[in-house]
């Protein structure tokens, strides 16, 4: 990659990025039938040319319950990061304009909310919705806006003091129209690049919760029940149960970090020279 | 006052009074804080459709109880009563030091989270030390010389842990060292079968290892990553090309000029990072069997015991924002403006 200058380098990586989880949600959703065939016949098969990823005690293919279980993670994360990110925009838009009393509330929920560990607020919130799907969407899609919230609120707190805004101010434009057509533009990266990084940890927390009993019910092929199926079967030996689903899914996490990384260099006007 | 002068006075700022009244305002912020905390878990198991008695008992023996029976197993299990006075009962309990009883266990909630935190603190604390420690250096390192191999090795590494989930790495370890190898112990906190009192501290110590390794690393990524960060800032300052100028090496710049500068956003980083560790010691604890506070919190959540699911929210908020209070308290000690305000104003 040596002809290649650092800006292409990253649009090269993003589109790489993209280009992989998206087939890996295609495959997975195809394939959610397969996942569920049991076969004694196939049954604690090491990896092979086959079976990629071995199969497991009731001769499920593991590569193809992990293709299936990634997806779902992947839709959970894309649904839960989008929801957070919409929110954190909200609410740290508001809390920067909406004067001293709405800041307040404000930033005391993102004290409130950081206040509790994050495993145990998703064991609350998944307790309080009665467990199960449901309970792990919500779960990851009420947590995840904090940290991007602080960072809106800063941006447009700064952004407040800008003399383009004082002139609109000036002008006679409202809050909401200064907001919408002067304030939105300029947050559209930052909220951009929030929302894609905002997938790695929803994935991660959805396989965690999952992984803890709370999530998904045991018959879906998600990649946190996997993992937790293959505990019981690591003291006789059967290590691909656990390594490989996890590698792939440390890989798809590692992608999203390269995928908001890469956008983050492309959109930061300061290394448009690199 | 002293306006005969002609120039204006400007009156040195005492650091040392306005710290402590920041520091003050922010434990009030944090008793308030628990409060809601309290608060919010509170109103959190209230609107649950889990019904313990199901969670517990079991449809098919509820189904063969008679109503007496069942009214007084919702007495125990506590739900009969309007949830208002229900959290009124017991913040104000548990305010007097009582938490209740715990539902899975039949002991005081209190006794239960002491056990657990005993066996969990001393993991999270060696987890938290060496995370930190072991991060700061290797953040300083790579930040040292930005770009060399080794940056991009302890760079390429910290992004790596960072997306891995703690669980899965405490599987792999396991399977290296427990199932493979056969070095270390495959869970728990104490050999099986083996008198309370014979139990040893090298059987503690041989079995909290997998444990407060596989915290530690999972703890390192983010402060690596950030000392880094700093590091690369500082070291490309007017302050340090000056240094350099005079001719310092860049050991003594580092000891002079860059330590005291990187250690305070380290250290108020990793008093914010006692929430991360104690969410990987919910995990990590779950996977190796280790009993707990983590551990206790997934079996309280899992089997309806709504007391000590709310102790243990409580308490681990307690150190989450205590460990926030402590990196206030911090930053006057180790800001030689606030230090120094004391002997000098």
């Amino acid at each position: 990659m040596k002809h290649l200058n650092g800006r292409m380098a990253a649009v090269f990586l993003f589109g790489l990025a993209v280009l992989f989880l998206a087939a890996v949600t295609a495959a997975g959703w195809g394939f959610e039938e397969e996942a569920l065939v049991t076969d004694f016949s196939r049954k604690n098969l090491e990896p092979c040319g086959q079976y990629l990823f071995g199969t497991d005690w009731l001769g499920r293919d593991m590569f193809i319950r992990t293709l299936t279980g990634l997806s779902m993670s992947i839709r959970i994360g894309l649904l839960a990061a989008g929801v957070s990110s919409v929110l954190a925009l909200i609410l740290g838009t508001l809390a920067a304009t909406m004067g001293k009393t709405v800041d307040g509330v404000i930033t005391w929920l993102i004290d409130l909310v950081m206040g509790i560990p994050h495993i145990l607020l998703l064991i609350l919130i998944s307790y309080a919705l009665g467990k199960g799907f449901k309970g792990v969407v919500i779960g990851v899609a009420l947590t995840h806006w904090t940290s991007l919230a602080r960072v809106i609120r800063g941006e447009v707190l700064q952004l407040k003091e800008a003399l383009f805004i004082r002139t609109a101010q000036k002008l006679g434009a409202t809050k909401f129209e200064i907001v919408w057509k002067h304030m939105l533009p300029h947050l559209f990266p930052q909220f951009l690049v929030g929302l894609i990084l905002t997938f790695p940890h929803a994935i991660l927390h959805e396989a965690s919760i999952t992984f803890l009993g709370f999530g998904l019910p045991p018959e879906q092929p998600a990649i946190g029940i996997i993992l937790s199926e293959s505990m019981k079967y690591l003291a006789m030996g059967r290590w691909w149960l656990a390594l490989f689903p996890g590698l792939l899914l440390v890989f798809t996490v590692v992608l999203f970090d390269v995928a908001g990384e890469s956008l983050r260099r492309l959109l930061d006007p300061g290394s448009a020279h690199r | 006052m002293v306006s005969w002068l002609p120039w204006p006075v400007i009156r040195e700022r005492n650091f040392v009074k306005e710290h402590f009244i920041f520091v003050g305002k922010q434990a009030v912020r944090m008793v308030l804080l628990v409060f809601f905390v309290s608060l919010a878990a509170f109103v959190l198991v209230s609107v649950s459709p889990l019904d313990p008695l199901q969670a517990n008992v079991g449809q098919a023996a509820l189904g063969s109880m008679s109503q007496e029976q069942i009214a007084k197993l919702q007495t125990y299990w506590g739900v009969d009563e309007p949830p208002v006075e229900r959290f009124l009962a017991w913040a104000g309990d548990f305010f007097r030091g009582d938490m209740g009883l715990s539902l899975l266990y039949r002991q005081p909630v209190a006794k239960v989270i002491g056990v657990k935190l005993a066996n969990s603190l001393w993991l999270m604390a060696i987890a938290w030390i060496l995370s930190g420690a072991v991060g700061f250096v290797l953040g300083i390192l790579a930040g040292l010389r930005e770009g060399s191999l080794l940056d991009k090795v302890i760079k390429g590494y910290s992004l790596l842990i960072a997306s891995t989930p703690a669980f899965w790495l405490a599987l792999v370890l396991l399977m290296i060292f427990a199932v493979w190898l056969k070095v270390l112990p495959i869970g728990l906190s104490v050999p099986i079968g083996v008198e309370a009192a014979g139990v040893t501290v090298a059987d503690r110590i041989q079995h909290a290892i997998l444990p407060a390794i596989t915290l530690s690393i999972t703890g390192i990524a983010n402060i690596t990553l950030h000392t880094r960060e700093k590091m690369v800032e500082i070291m490309e300052s007017d302050y340090v090309l000056f240094a350099r100028a005079r001719g310092e090496s860049t050991f003594s710049i580092v000891k002079n000029h860059v330590l005291r500068n990187v250690l305070l956003p380290a250290l108020t980083l990793q008093f914010a990072a006692i929430s991360e560790i104690f969410g990987g010691s919910v995990l990590v604890e779950q996977t190796f069997s280790y009993p707990g506070l983590g551990q206790a919190a997934v079996t309280a959540g899992l089997g309806s015991d709504v007391p000590l699911l709310l102790g243990i929210t409580v308490i681990s908020a307690l150190f989450v924002f205590g460990g926030n209070l402590i990196a206030n308290i911090l930053y006057g000690v180790i800001d030689p403006r606030i230090r120094r305000g004391g002997a000098g104003a």
